[in-house]
Parts: C-alpha cells; structure tokens; sequence
C-alpha cells in the first residue's frame, strides 16, 4: 500500500514538469527559433532568475510555504540600487554597495512581515501576498514623494522633473551587465555569465550549509510540527521571523543581480510581476508548497523560461497572432501556481485521514490480540 | 460605560477608525481647500451605485465559511460574456442589459459551480486558490477574447475585423441603462435613483434569503460546519450554493458598473477587480466569516468616499496626487488587518 | 527492591483546585531512586493533574498553581514550565505523540539538544549557525535506544514507522538526556501490541536496575502488578491507597479504584426493569473510526421507554457509538429503529427518523458560539422538521418564524432555568453548564423519539449537573422518549439510568441494572482494556 501511494506522489510531483516539458517539446519548432538563440536566452535569463528564486527556498522549509512576500526584498534592493546609481558609483562596487544598503531595509522589511505572518498562522500565503501590495504602498509612498524631498537625490536624471519622485526608469548603465561579463566566456556562440554564476553556486552552497546548521535543523522542525517544536524549547515565532528575514535579504541581493543584467529599474513595475514569475517557475521545476530544492529551481528556470521565449512565437505561428502566445504564457503562469496550490491542498487532506485510518488499523489489531487474554484474568 | 466604549472601539478596530476618521476629516476639509462638496457626494454616491453589487458578491461566500471570494474575476468574466454577447447578438439600448443578464446568468451558474466544487476539496485553503482561480480565468479569457469568433464591428478591432476592442463604448447600447431611470436632481447632486433601487432590489433579495430557511443554514455554515452537519446540513451543498450566488452577483455587479462608467473593460481589466471590493467589505465592518448588508453599503461608501475624494481634496490642500497610494495603503492595511485576526468559529 | 536507595522525590500535602472546583486534595508522595510506581484511578481521579504539577505544566501555572510541596533529591523545588522540570531531571512521555514526522528517530530524540560543531559564521552571527555533529547525533541517540533496551531503528522517519516504535522513539528521548532521574509514563502501552507492551515492561525493568524512577499510568492493572514495585490508588483527587505490589492483587485495586466507601450514594429508585418491553432500537456489528474511540463490534438492544446507560473509560469506544449511529464518524454494521434499518453516515437520514444528538463536544459540534440562543435551539428543528417557519408564495418561501423561535426558546429557558440575559445573547457568553443546557433545548425541541446524550455532565458544575441529569429524567419518564446517555461517571449513570451497558475495548463488556455495585460496573470496565 506505501509502494502506491510513493508512485503516486512521485507521478503527481513530476505532472507539472512532464507538462512542461511537453509544451516546449511543441513550442519550440513552432517557434522557428534557433537553437543558438535559444541557449543564449536561456543562459542569459537562468543568470537573472536564478538567485531571485532561491530566496524562496527557505521560507518553504520553515514551513510558511510560497513567500509571496518575497517581493518585500525585491522593493529594498531597488531602493538601494536608486540610492548607488545617485551617488554615481559604477560597475562592481556599486553592486555591492547597493548589496550592503539593501540588507537594513531588507531585515526590517523581513521582520515586519514575519511578525504579520505569525498572527496569521494557516493563511501565510494569502497575507504574504497581500503584504506585497502594502508594502508595495508604501515603496511608492517613499519613491515617488520620499525621494528628491526627505532623501536627498542630487542627480536629475533620475528625479522627475517635478523636483521630487524617482522617474518611471531609471537607467543603469553605469552597472549594466558588469556582473554577467566580469569573466567573459563564450562556449558555441553561447555566451555565459561565469561570474553570476559563481555568486549562484555560492548562494547553493550556502543553501547546502543552511541545512546543516542548528538553525535550519529548527526550521524544517517548525515547518512539520509547530507544536511538537515548541514543546521542545524552540522558539517558533522567532525561527519563523528568521526564516522570513532571510528570504527577504536572499530577494533583495537577487533583484540586484536581476537588475544589472536588465540595465534599468522600471521603478513601479520592475517588482510587481517578479514574486509570480518566480514562483510558477519553482513551481514548473516540480516543487509544492512544502517541499523545494536546487534543483527543482533549476529544472524550473529552463522550463519556465524556454516555454515564456518560444509562447509568442509559436502561437503567432499557430494563430498569426503574437499576442495569443503572450497571453498564453501569463495563462499557464498563473495556471501552474493554481494547480500547485489546489495539489498542496488535496494531498494535505488525504494524509489527515491516512493517519485516522492507520490508528483505526493498529487499535482494532490490538484489540484482537487482548480481548481473549485479559477476560480470565478477572 | 468606559469599557463598553473600550470593547467598542476594539472590535471596530483600529484601521476602520482610521480610515473612517480621515474621510471625516477629507469631508470637513473639503470646503477649506475650495472643493465643491456637492459634486463630492454626487461622486460618491454615484460610485457606490456602480460598485454596490460587486461588494454585495462577497456576502454569501463569507456566510457559508468559503472566506473573502478573492475568486471575483470569474464572476466578472461570466459578466463580461453576457456583455459582449448580448452585443454581439444584436440587443440595444436598455434591452441590451437585460439581455446581457440573461445570458450571463447560464455561464455564471456552470462557472460558479466548478469553482465552488473546487473549493469544497480544498476547504481551509480556499483564499489563496479563489485568488488563483481569478488570475488563471483572466488570463485565459485573455486569450478567448482574441479568438472566439465575434463579428459585431462596435467590438472588434477595426483594421483585423476580428479580435474583441481592449475598452467598448456601450454608447448605443446598455450606457446609463439603469442610471437613466427616474435620476433626481438637487442643486449639483445628482442621484442614479434607478441603479440605486436596481442595488436595494439586490441586496433586499440577499437579506430575504439570509432569512429563509436555506439562508439560515448557510449563515450556521459559515459560522460552525461541524454544528451544522450534526443537524443534518449537506455542507458542501451548501458552499456550492453560496459560491454560485457570489459567482453570478459578480457577473451582474459588473454589468451594473459598466451601465454607469459607459464602457466595457476586457483583456487584464477584472484582474485586480477583486482587492477593492474585499477591502471594501472589510472597511464596512466584515470579518473574514461575518459580513451583512450594512458592511457593504458603509464600506462601499467609505471606500469610494476615500477614491474620489482624496485626489481632489489632497491635491488642493497639498498639491500632490497621493490618493493612489493612500487607497492602496489603506486598503491593503485593512485586508490584512482582517486576516490577522483569529477567527472564533471552529474548523 | 532495595530499602537503601535514597529518597528521589517527595511530595507533601499537594492541593490543586480550577476555578474553586478542588480536583487534587492533600496528595502525599514518595519515590525512591529506581522505584516503580503504579499509577491507577479512573479517568477524572486526577492522576494526570497531579502528573502535570510535577512536570510544571502552563495550564497548572495558568490557573493559579498549586498548593503543598515538592522536594526533588531534598531540595524543594517548584517548576513553572515542562523545561524546569527537564532541566532538574524529570521526563515524560505523553499519551499523544510529540514528534516531528518528517524527521528520524535520531533527530527527534535529540530534537533542540543535537551535538554541535561549531564554525567561523557561527562565531560571528552566534550559535545557531552551528552545524548539528551527525556522528555524533548517530551515537548518543544509539547510546539512548541502547539504554532503553528495545530495538528500533534510529535511520527510519517517524513518518514511516509503526505507533509503538514511535512510543520507543519518545521514551529513548527522554532516555538520552543525561541528567535524567524520573521518568513519567503516560498510558504508554495503550497503543502497543502485546509484544510491544512486554517489550516496554522489561525496558522498565531495566531503567529501574539503573536508578532511574518510573511512574507508570496504565489501565491495565497486570502490568503494573508485573512491574511496578508500588501502587498507587487515586479517586475523586484522593491518594486512597498506596501499598507494595506484592501485597495486593487486581480485585483489590479495583475496588479500591471505583469504591464508594465513605457514602456510597443510592442507585436510582424508580428504575424500569421490565423484561418484556419492546426492544425500539437493534445495535448489530456496529464499528467506528472515531479517532481515540475506536468502536470495534458493539450488539446493544435499547427497550422502549428507557435509559440505557453507557460507560467505560476513556478512549475505549463509548463515545464512538452515539457519534457513530447519528453519522458524525465513518462507521458500519446494522441498525434497526422500530424495525426499519437506519442508514448510517447520513446525520440527515438519523434526524429523519426521530433521532436527536446531544455531542460531548459542546463548543465544536453542539453550539453555534457566535450565534444567539434562539438559533441554537431552533435550527436543528427548522431545518429537519420545517417547524418555525411561515410560508409564502405556496410554501416555496420559507421565511425564518422570529416569534415563533422567540416563543420555543423562551420555553427552554424558562424549563431548563437556563441564565441568560435573554434569548438574543450569544451562546459563547453562557457558562459552560448553561451551554449544556441549550443543547438539550436544541434536542428536545427535535421532539424525537430516541434521544443519545453524550457525556451531558462533562466540565460543568454539580449544580447544574443535578439540573441537567433531572432535566433529562423528566424529558424520559413524561414523554416516553428513549433515551441513551453516555458518560464516564458511574455514580450518575447509576442515579440517572435503568441500565448501564459496560463499553471495554471497543465492545460491550456486559450490561448491568443500574442498581449493580459499582465493584461489579468497575470490573466490567476494566475487563477488555486495550
């Protein structure tokens, strides 16, 4: 009876890649596309995506599921990177720099939120959502008035020209791609961005580490039992906030990343998508809501994105219309999150009465064993 | 008496009490700041009779325990159908809302029951996927609008004679259907008498289910489902009722709130429609499992109160456009606001 | 057993009351290092508050702590939270599992006490950035199973094993914590096989031969004769006896356990023992998953007109049966009401027939708490039988009845004395045995003919116990409605019913009148424990 159910959720964890992977088997002569430009995309996107998502890697293992919120430590990173770019810091060192000034903003951000999620236990993923667009008030609230009026911003070509306000881009030349072409290296006509993928398999080996440490062993604790956790001297609220915490620093150090690689901030819409867009590509790579890896990211970030290049071209073969397939592609990011979602829920109803059945099974074998034994006794 | 006082202002809540105590303070400094009032309150009342409905789709949903119905977008798409079809076969003027209507109704039915269906296998994560569940319709639809096959040329685009308009003048059609009716006039306030009643016939029809014997169950539902299925309730049939109701009051909300704005809004249009209406509900007193009638007509009221009149009254006391952000700030707040308060009934 | 060992704990004169109500009264106690001791009583004799004073339980704390004192090695001591009491040496493994279900067994026995190795991050953003020492993880936990002397397998997830290796994986925790004197065992071998159980038995034995104390709580009266070096009576928060093992025998101790010595209060006096009523209700092979009542094959006639009294202890299938004939739990086998068969799991089709429930679980199945008591009363009726309503448009509106609600539960209240501000107050507002007062009103507005009333005294005061247990003595003898009440005190079933059918192990043990003694009622009870 366990061989059933383990093929069954291996069959219901690998559903959603095996989809993908179907879709791209289909997409991709549709498409017309070379493979050249393909690889190229796909390296190019697996350098800015990649970090990003694995910020979402440890909330799941404390248990809060798909940190929505993860958007909190998108928001702090661009803030930084407004701030560098108006100081007229360049290149490398302004990444970092940006780096350093986005971990304050990122904690307090990361702790106001974990505290939030605490009061709402059961429901962490709708109020982390919905905590993405309070916040997100609030960064517009510091951006578009803040900024030019309280904060200083010497530098006009990115105030508006009304005196005060962040422009709607704000360009970022001065660090564009200065990551991705640190160590230059062209494979096949593929260029690969060795230097962001360096900071990546570091950001894995932390990930690898994390596990290891006391701090991650309490989180996967807190993640499967909060109870049993408390009871055993863990101070769940506070692991809980942590895990939250780091997961906002991890996204704020990923927009910056993200952001070098696309060249310019769209101030108001750059973070809006990318808490999606992350997670339906953890997701595709065959992660639930309680369960995640590298590579689930990995795997998740070709699919995802293979499948967002060839959509508009191969539904504009299919349809003659381009816009179908880019329609399509926002269709099956958001299809994917529901059927994940929907997933996560059944499967955590079934086991609720597996483990009712499984009692029942052992109390009525127990039964059997003592009735006739214990009946002379008295 | 200072204790009662002090219980008081606990469950209101203190989000409510600011966002009530600062459109109390919009409405006292709207005369200083040179703002017409009247044309103010015209506002509003004229945007609670377009929202109205949409508001009033929460209520069952919340009654039978299925939480705030973040799932809007599919009751507006089953509107948007009725819209766009009714249209497309050729009803106009006011017959044409009727019409659309009556054509919404069959897809809010069939919709609103795989998605309440939905929602009883999943029961205690129904927020999260009812938001999904609106986002992957949207988009789907997205993709329909583009490729079902409407012909009718006030709706498709001009120059590929296929492919339904991103925004559709309802002039000619179904604009101010019910608005027209009986409007009053004092001084600079003008009063959509007709869209108002059309808005009490609606909620009157609520409140005299909640009174009936299948409303009562629904309410005890909501509030114990382990009481109710001891008495005997078919529980998920009872959900699924609710949902379909909120379903198709979303489909009519939005035909109601296209007769007043004289536009019909595809493509991502519905995609965030849900938020304001929830906030909305939130704002007038609801909880995530309690919600009446007087939650949403003062929350429609204090939420619309905020939209229209802080651009106006904040742009001239400060010259600057904050309301956006407030209306974010401050909706999203209460949203959260009610999800981080424990919920008394069992599960 | 060595009379040289030392004196481990001490507890003199301890005290303990909730709100008034006193549970625990001038409990003496004393342990010796590796000394056994038998902890018997039945449900609600206090055994487990007492247990929970010594391990420094919150809700102890929370209600205002205890009277008396405890001396632990001669110092006194006075635990505020479970983690003093682990700090100082005690252990206990309770009767729900408190494992991580996902993790093995060596991560759950060292769960927040892993051996660490520490690093240079560790250094700087302090020690919870430790790595957990697995080697070393490996061996303590191994040393702990080792200790406790059966065999499982530390690799293996909890997820993954069977209950009694997850009993052992909770004792080999305690096990592995070295400052360890006092282990406490709380009905330990109730999820148990026979094997197992004989397994734990000799565990003890050996914790015992290394100076560790047990105190062991269990049901099942040959183990602990088997065990234990001493055993201890508990009734009614009283120690009653407290004698070598040796010296006494299962009889004896259930005497003691269930013994009214001081006022053994009359049984009922107007008892129906007619042989020759109807039989109105055929309970044939009926089980039930209820979690924690497992119901395994219970046959039960219930005669026309009567109470029939259900009891047993606690987790041995008397609630289940109630809960399993109305439909509330997955349930089979065969019942016949008036010679029609009921369809079990449909709560609806029970109601149909003139079946009413009043659940034990007041607040999460009896009560709608955030609604007036006027709902509470009516709706099951409404909805069921169509009573308060009006109809409009030829009956296809049916519009809720307020002053024909009003009228119902004002009846009730006035009936019942049920305290209220008025019938418009929210039913969380009343107390406890108010509450159960309104669940009767809710079923005997159902006007049924057969009426299950489950535990209608639990957690509510001896006033409105009276009150309740008369309320539905006239609700029978006036009307004639059957009635069948299950509840774990025997006095009150004695007082209250005609019979009282005995539920052990998940079936019924025998069936006695209720003017039997309460040795005969106890012996039932014990008979079939699992």
């Amino acid at each position: 009876m366990n061989k059933k159910i383990d093929f069954r959720e291996v069959l219901q964890r690998s559903l959603v890649p095996i989809m993908f992977i179907v879709i791209c088997a289909i997409g991709i002569p549709l498409s017309g596309l070379s493979v050249g430009y393909l690889a190229n995309e796909i390296m190019t996107r697996m350098g800015r995506n990649i970090f990003l998502i694995l910020s979402l890697l440890i909330p799941i293992m404390a248990g809060m599921g798909l940190n929505f919120g993860m958007t909190l430590g998108a928001m702090a990173g661009e803030i930084a990177l407004i701030l560098v770019c108006d100081w007229q810091i360049v290149g490398i060192p302004a990444m970092v720099l940006a780096a350093i000034i986005s971990v304050p903003i990122s904690i307090a951000l990361g702790v106001f939120c974990g505290s939030i999620l605490n009061q709402a236990k059961g429901r962490e993923m709708i109020t982390s959502y919905i905590m993405s667009f309070f916040i997100n008030g609030i960064y517009q609230l510091v951006v578009l008035y803040m900024m030019g009026s309280i904060i200083p911003i010497r530098h006009g070509s990115i105030k508006l020209p009304r005196g005060y306000g962040i422009r709607n881009t704000v360009s970022l030349l001065s660090m564009r791609q200065k990551l991705d072409n640190l160590i230059p290296l062209t494979v096949g006509g593929v260029k690969i961005p060795v230097a962001t993928f360096l900071v990546i398999l570091v950001m894995c080996l932390f990930i690898v580490w994390f596990r290891r440490t006391k701090l991650g062993q309490d989180m996967r604790a807190v993640g499967q039992d909060m109870g049993v956790a408390r009871d055993a001297g863990i101070n769940v609220e506070r692991t809980r906030i942590i895990s939250i915490v780091i997961s906002t620093v991890l996204a704020g150090f990923g927009m910056i990343i993200y952001l070098q690689n696309m060249g310019n901030i769209a101030t108001y819409s750059s973070h809006s998508q990318i808490g999606m867009f992350c997670i339906a590509a953890l997701l595709v790579g065959g992660a639930s809501v309680d369960k995640a890896s590298i590579g689930n990211v990995f795997l998740g970030v070709i699919l995802f994105h293979t499948m967002f290049i060839v959509a508009p071209k191969a539904g504009a073969t299919i349809t003659g219309d381009s816009m179908i397939g880019e329609y399509f592609r926002v269709f099956v990011s958001y299809a994917v999150i529901t059927i994940a979602l929907v997933m996560y829920e059944t499967s955590k109803r079934r086991k609720k009465k597996a483990a009712g059945r499984e009692l029942q099974d052992l109390q009525g074998h127990g039964g059997d064993d003592l009735r006739t034994a214990d009946l002379g006794t008295l | 008496m200072k204790e009662k006082l002090q219980a008081f202002f606990k469950s209101f809540g203190l989000p409510r009490l600011i966002i009530a105590g600062f459109l109390l303070l919009l409405l006292i400094l709207a005369p200083f700041v040179g703002a017409d009032l009247p044309t103010q309150i015209s506002n509003i009342i004229n945007r609670f009779s377009w929202n109205g409905i949409l508001v009033l789709a929460m209520v069952p949903m919340v009654h039978s325990g299925c939480g705030l119905n973040f799932g809007l977008p599919l009751g507006i798409i089953s509107g948007l159908l009725g819209a766009t079809l009714s249209i497309e076969l050729g009803f106009t003027g006011r017959l044409s809302f009727f019409a659309a209507i009556l054509i919404a109704t069959p897809f809010a039915l069939i919709l609103g029951a795989g998605y309440g269906f939905l929602l009883n296998k999943i029961k205690g994560g129904e927020m999260m996927i009812a938001t999904y569940v609106g986002f992957s319709s949207v988009s789907f639809m997205c993709m329909m609008w583009l490729l079902l096959p409407y012909h009718s040329p006030n709706m498709v685009w001009g120059y590929a004679g296929k492919g339904l308009r991103t925004t559709i003048s309802l002039e000619g059609y179904y604009n101010q259907a019910l608005a027209g009716i009986l409007p009053i006039k004092i001084g600079n306030i003008l009063i959509p008498t007709g869209t108002l009643l059309f808005f009490a016939l609606l909620a009157f029809g609520i409140w005299a289910f909640l009174h009936t014997k299948t409303g009562t169950a629904m309410t005890a539902v909501g509030s114990n489902p382990a009481f109710a299925r001891a008495a005997g309730i078919n529980v998920d049939g009872i959900r699924l009722l609710s949902v379909v109701m909120s379903t198709w009051l979303a489909a009519v909300g939005i035909l109601v709130y296209e007769q007043g704005f004289g536009f019909i809004q595809l493509y991502m249009a519905p995609f965030y429609m849900a938020l304001p209406a929830v906030s909305a509900i939130l704002i007038g007193g609801a909880s995530v499992n309690k919600a009446s009638i007087v939650n949403v007509i003062v929350g429609t009221i204090l939420f619309q109160g905020i939209v229209t009149m802080t651009p106006t009254v904040m742009n001239n006391a400060i010259h600057m456009d904050m309301s956006e952000i407030i209306r974010i700030i401050a909706s999203m707040g209460m949203i959260l606001f009610a999800l981080t308060r424990k919920t008394e009934a069992t599960r | 057993m060595d009379n040289q060992n030392n004196t481990l704990l001490e507890m003199k004169s301890i005290r303990k009351d909730f709100f008034g109500n006193q549970v625990l009264t001038d409990i003496n106690l004393s342990l010796r290092e590796g000394e056994v001791l038998g902890l018997v009583g039945e449900n609600g004799a206090g055994k487990s508050t007492l247990m929970k004073i010594l391990f420094g339980a919150t809700d102890i704390t929370e209600t205002g702590g205890y009277d008396g004192e405890i001396f632990l090695n001669g110092e006194k001591v006075s635990f505020t939270t479970p983690f003093d009491a682990i700090a100082a040496g005690i252990g206990m493994v309770h009767q729900e599992f408190s494992l991580i279900p996902g993790f093995e067994a060596t991560e759950n026995i060292l769960l927040n006490r892993e051996p660490k190795k520490t690093n240079v991050i560790a250094e700087i953003f302090g020690e919870r950035l430790d790595q957990l020492n697995r080697s070393e993880m490996e061996e303590k936990a191994a040393q702990a199973i080792e200790k406790m002397g059966v065999k499982i397998d530390q690799r293996m997830r909890i997820s993954e094993m069977p209950v009694g290796h997850k009993q052992f994986t909770e004792i080999a925790r305690e096990l592995s914590k070295d400052q360890l004197k006092l282990l406490i065992l709380d009905e330990p071998t109730a999820v148990l096989t026979e094997k197992e159980a004989e397994a734990l038995l000799d565990s003890i034995r050996g914790m015992s031969a290394r100076g560790i104390a047990v105190i062991f709580i269990t049901h099942r009266l040959q183990e602990i004769l088997s065990v234990c070096n001493t055993v201890a009576v508990m009734r009614d928060g009283v120690l009653v006896e407290t004698v070598p093992a040796k010296d006494t025998n299962v009889t004896e101790i259930t005497k003691w356990m269930v013994g009214r010595t001081v006022e053994e209060t009359a049984a009922s006096t107007d008892v129906h023992t007619d042989e020759h009523q109807n039989t109105i209700l055929k309970i044939e092979h009926l089980w039930v998953d209820m979690p924690g009542e497992t119901v395994r094959d219970v046959n039960l006639e219930v005669k026309e007109g009567e109470i029939l009294g259900i009891g047993g202890l606690a987790g041995q299938g008397k609630l289940g049966i109630p809960n399993g004939i109305m439909g509330l739990y997955n349930a089979g086998g065969q019942v016949t009401f008036e010679g029609r068969e009921i369809p079990l799991n449909s709560p609806r089709k029970c109601l149909d027939s003139a079946f009413a429930f009043v659940s034990e679980d007041r607040r999460g199945v009896g009560l709608l708490l955030d609604e007036s008591l006027e709902w509470n009363v009516a709706f099951p009726a409404m909805q069921i039988q169509n009573k308060y309503l009006k109809r409009y448009a030829g009956g296809l509106i049916k519009w809720r009845d307020e002053a024909a609600i009003r009228a119902v539960t004002e009846k009730y209240i006035d009936e019942l004395q049920i305290r209220c501000t008025s019938s418009k107050q929210n039913a969380k507002e009343l107390s406890g045995g108010n509450q159960q007062k309104v669940c009767l009103a809710k079923a005997f507005a159902l006007e049924p003919k057969m009426l299950f009333v489950s535990e209608p005294t639990r957690g509510i005061d001896v006033g409105a116990k009276a009150l309740v247990l008369d309320a539905l003595k006239k609700f029978n003898r006036e009307s004639g409605v059957t009635v069948v009440m299950v509840s774990s005190e025997l006095e009150e079933l004695r007082r209250t019913c005609d019979r009282i059918a005995i539920v052990s192990g998940g079936r019924i043990a025998g069936i006695l009148p209720a003017s039997s003694s309460v040795e005969e009622l106890g012996a039932l009870m014990l008979s079939q424990v699992v």
